[in-house]
């Protein structure tokens, strides 16, 4: 038998929810067990279980405290939380365009010069990453992304700014993002994309999952329009890429 | 088809039901009632589903009128002056108005949500199964903001059937319990217990994403950025300034701030309906307790018809509700507008 992973730590997050936490740090070895553990979750239910959360590092298991305990949900967790990872699958891959600069990425000048360099190099090095959706949360659609480029890596915002537009394509920290929903944030606003990753009434209505890798290129303004009007009739405007 | 119009309303009001699950994943909340029970109580009162829509009134008062026919509703929650065409209706009770007659709901006494639930309930389209309203992602269902005065709603004509009451357990003013954790290890143990045992109040500066608590400072072991992870409702984080959130319906579904505590399922509704300005303590117990008490309001919720009488029973005493602390205060600000600590990532 193969050698069993070491276990996470099981959290309790009130009566009807447990977090599995697999790192305190933002770790994509963390996050392949958290995903692998939330696809293990979903391929065999355990009874009780009503949702869960992936998240950088851990997962939230919601649970009907009415059908299962704690410690009994934690006994069924941790022997599927220590397996052995299984051969990665084959992960999706987007490409998602993005008007940088300008009215669409106010903060892309002073990104530049805060690094000592031009907007047209920070636009480089974001487009030259490889992406992974690491989770999504706070609201809908918001993509965290791990795998931003070293050099782009500087503190979020002194003061968080009360809005952010939809489609918002921002670096804060070591993490990207692609947010869907205007929103508050602290992020540095690098551009903006036509791409929406929730949309009510068309299928899907969520775009991206966590796992799903993610490449940017870049847009004129024009295109962003185009592209804009194309989405909001229900078009996805990302392009899939077939691996 | 009767239509119920809402002749006035003030902030804070919205429909709600038993939330909207599934999608947390995606970075959906759950939304839903901030006072579940109030809510059941108010539904099983006119022989809906009780966790169906209702209308979730804020501080304010409210006024709504039937027209086109007979309407049948009930009331439970936050306390207030109520009355149909100048004759009192008191809490926790069914009253059906006839063709043109208005329902007044005064200022909350205490507390701040009223939940009034239409019989035959409220009718929309359903987005991941619940019409909740979920202002900030535009979801909620017959009007996916909070309610206006002019709003109205289609509903079923009034059944005819006789009024009733459910008598729910006297409230108390015992401490809200919470469960440690799940980064209760960013806190040193005298900032633990500072938690623990002092006497918070809600600020004015709260709304449906999440309560922000005023007293001492609680400081963090390591500072106040974590990775961000999951929350749920009733989640407490510190945020740098030393002032806990507790989250509440409309929360974003991460946070990137330590979460000391997680208020019990039992207690949410409880601590929902503390008025702003309030004082109260928390009061840790252990997972075992916690989860007895959530199965015993789960049942408690099952078992609300078997506490349905005829409601012309009871003499409702407006002298004493008169008596109980007037809203002003209750009242503040429960207003979505203000709430701005919630800055994520």
């Amino acid at each position: 038998m193969a050698a069993t992973l070491p276990p996470p730590r099981l959290l309790p997050s009130g009566d009807s929810a447990v977090t599995v936490e697999f790192s305190r740090t933002i770790d994509d070895a963390a996050n392949e067990r958290v995903l692998a553990l939330d696809k293990a979750l979903a391929a065999s239910p355990i009874d009780g279980i009503t949702e869960t959360v992936p998240t950088y590092r851990s997962l939230l298991v919601h649970y009907d405290p009415g059908k299962i305990g704690f410690d009994a949900l934690g006994e069924k967790i941790l022997p599927i939380a220590t397996r052995p990872l299984p051969p990665a699958a084959k992960a999706r891959r987007w490409r998602i365009p993005v008007a940088y600069g300008g009215e669409h990425g106010i903060d892309l000048e002073d990104v530049a010069k805060a690094l000592n360099t031009t907007p047209d190099d920070i636009i480089a090095r974001h487009t030259g990453g490889d992406y992974r959706v690491a989770m999504i949360g706070f609201t809908p659609g918001w993509s965290y992304l791990s795998g931003l480029d070293k050099s782009l890596h500087m503190s979020r915002r002194q003061s968080p700014r009360l809005f952010t537009p939809a489609g918002t394509i921002s670096i804060g920290g070591i993490q990207a993002g692609i947010q869907c929903l205007a929103a508050p944030s602290g992020w540095h606003l690098l551009g903006r994309t036509p791409v929406r990753t929730y949309q009510l009434h068309r299928n899907p209505t969520f775009l991206t999952e966590p796992g799903d890798r993610v490449t940017f290129f870049a847009i004129d303004p024009k295109t962003f329009d185009e592209l804009d009007r194309a989405a909001e009739a229900g078009e996805i405007v990302a392009e899939q890429v077939v691996s | 088809m009767s239509r119920l119009v809402v002749a006035s309303i003030g902030p804070a009001s919205s429909v709600q039901d038993g939330g909207r699950h599934g999608a947390q994943r995606y970075g959906l909340t759950v939304s839903g009632a901030m006072d579940r029970l109030s809510l059941a109580a108010a539904n099983t009162l006119v022989g809906n589903d009780q966790l169906a829509a209702a209308v979730e009134i804020g501080p304010f008062g409210a006024t709504f009128t039937a027209k086109d026919g007979a309407v049948r509703v009930a009331i439970a929650g936050a306390p207030r002056n109520a009355d149909v065409a100048g004759k009192p209706v008191a809490m926790e009770t069914s009253v059906t108005l006839k063709d043109g007659e208005t329902l007044t709901l005064g200022f909350a006494r205490g507390g701040a949500f009223t939940y009034l639930a239409i019989e035959g309930g409220i009718k929309g389209e359903l987005v991941f199964g619940s019409l909740a309203v979920n202002a900030r992602a535009g979801l909620g269902s017959p009007y996916p903001r909070p309610l206006q005065a002019g709003d109205e709603f289609t509903v079923d004509a009034a059944s005819g059937a006789s009024e009733l009451r459910i008598e729910l357990p006297k409230p108390v003013a015992s401490p809200i319990r919470v469960v440690l954790g799940p980064q209760d290890d960013e806190f040193d143990d005298a900032n633990k217990a500072l938690f623990l045992n002092s006497e918070w109040k809600i600020s004015a500066t709260s709304d449906r994403m999440g309560y922000r608590l005023e007293g001492p400072a609680i400081k963090h072991l390591h500072g106040h950025n974590i990775v961000s992870d999951g929350t749920v409702i009733g989640s407490i984080q510190v945020p740098g300034d030393g002032s806990p959130i507790a989250l509440m319906m409309d929360r974003g579904t991460t946070g990137g701030y330590p979460k000391i505590a997680t208020v019990i399922t039992a207690d949410i509704g409880r601590l929902a309906q503390t008025s702003v300005g309030t004082a109260f303590r928390f009061r840790e117990v252990t997972m075992a307790e916690a989860q007895d008490e959530a199965r015993k309001f789960a049942r408690l919720i099952k078992d609300l018809p078997d506490r349905m009488r005829a409601s012309d029973t009871i003499e409702l005493n407006i002298e004493a509700l008169s008596d109980a602390n007037v809203a002003g205060h209750a009242v503040s600000a429960m207003d979505a507008g203000t709430w701005q600590v919630t800055a994520e990532p």
